[in-house]
């Protein structure tokens, strides 16, 4: 299935979770907030949020800034 | 740092001793933040939320802010209120806590905030719980809307983002001072410590540096610098300065005739 990750095409594998597709693309779930639909993911939700194709995420961070 | 308990800035129910607030933006390694925090006395800090880039590892800004620290998270990259109001919740989601400083801005040449955006992201972050700092022009109307839109301070440009060029607004500043009723805290564009003390002495309630400090020859030395001069400031400003006598002068000394009237 193909997924929108901030802003770019992606292709994922059915039946994944959320917390699967940050691990396998090397994210440090401890780091990172996300967005999918438009709707704020909680950490505690990334292990049983199923993705869908067409889904729409935005994976961000805290950078430094004023 | 010497604390005078009866002046505490009192925002979103947080009582601060500091009244000069920092940014994590733009050091060479941020790895000397805690340095900065602890020499500077500064008790908020900003930080801003960007797509991750799975194809470059950066580090994490939040491992370098010690736990004391009250985070405010900026909407730095929104464009619109829409936009700003997304940044604040993942902001919030993220763990920051409540605190978001809202910052619109489409023009890149000048980085200059749009105060209308600001307005309407401001009325709903309110309403949903945030304590919000909107990064504005130094403009009465502009702040008279963030007044009725729930703000809990208002943050007027000094100059320019990251320009450096002090507090080019001041007669703009002067006027929120005397007619918002909420901590006016000058952010961006102050460059030097004399340019923040002076803010403060005119009875700005804080300043938010980055730039000046991070960019800075020596950030811990410059960050105690301008934690002295916010409190110089302060102090100034409670001891209320005296009056500017215009034309002729006015002696200090006794103008009574002495030896005879050399």
């Amino acid at each position: 299935m193909q997924l929108t990750v901030n802003g770019q095409m992606q292709l994922c594998n059915d039946d994944t979770t959320l917390l699967e597709y940050l691990q396998g693309n090397g994210v440090d779930v401890k780091a990172v907030v996300v967005e999918l639909n438009r709707t704020v993911v909680t950490a505690d939700d990334f292990g049983t949020t199923v993705l869908n194709d067409g889904d729409v995420l935005e994976i961000l961070q805290f950078v430094g800034g004023g | 740092m010497e604390a005078n308990n009866n002046d505490a800035l009192v925002i979103g129910g947080v009582s601060l001793t500091s009244r000069l607030f920092t940014g994590t933006g733009k050091y060479g390694s941020d790895t000397i933040i805690p340095d900065v925090c602890a020499s500077s006395g500064s008790q908020v800090i900003t930080v801003a939320l960007r797509r991750v880039d799975t194809n470059a590892a950066t580090g994490n800004v939040m491992q370098h802010i010690p736990k004391h620290m009250q985070l405010l998270p900026n909407t730095s990259g929104a464009r619109n209120a829409d936009e700003a109001v997304r940044i604040a919740r993942l902001a919030r989601a993220a763990g920051c806590g409540d605190w978001i400083k809202i910052e619109v801005i489409s023009d890149n040449k000048y980085l200059l905030p749009d105060g209308y955006e600001t307005a309407k992201a401001t009325e709903i972050l309110a309403k949903e719980g945030f304590t919000v700092l909107p990064y504005v022009n130094a403009d009465l109307y502009i702040a008279r809307d963030l007044v009725n839109a729930g703000a809990a301070a208002v943050m007027p440009l000094g100059a320019p983002i990251g320009s450096n060029r002090g507090l080019k607004t001041k007669e703009m500043v002067r006027i929120l001072i005397d007619e918002i009723s909420l901590p006016i805290i000058v952010d961006a564009g102050i460059g030097a410590p004399s340019q923040a003390c002076e803010a403060m002495e005119m009875g700005a309630a804080a300043c938010l540096v980055n730039t000046a400090i991070a960019a800075s020859g020596d950030p811990v030395a410059m960050g105690r610098a301008f934690g002295e001069a916010v409190r110089a400031g302060r102090a100034a400003y409670l001891a209320q300065t005296a009056a500017v006598s215009t034309g002729t002068a006015d002696a200090s000394s006794p103008l009574t005739g002495f030896l005879g009237g050399m």
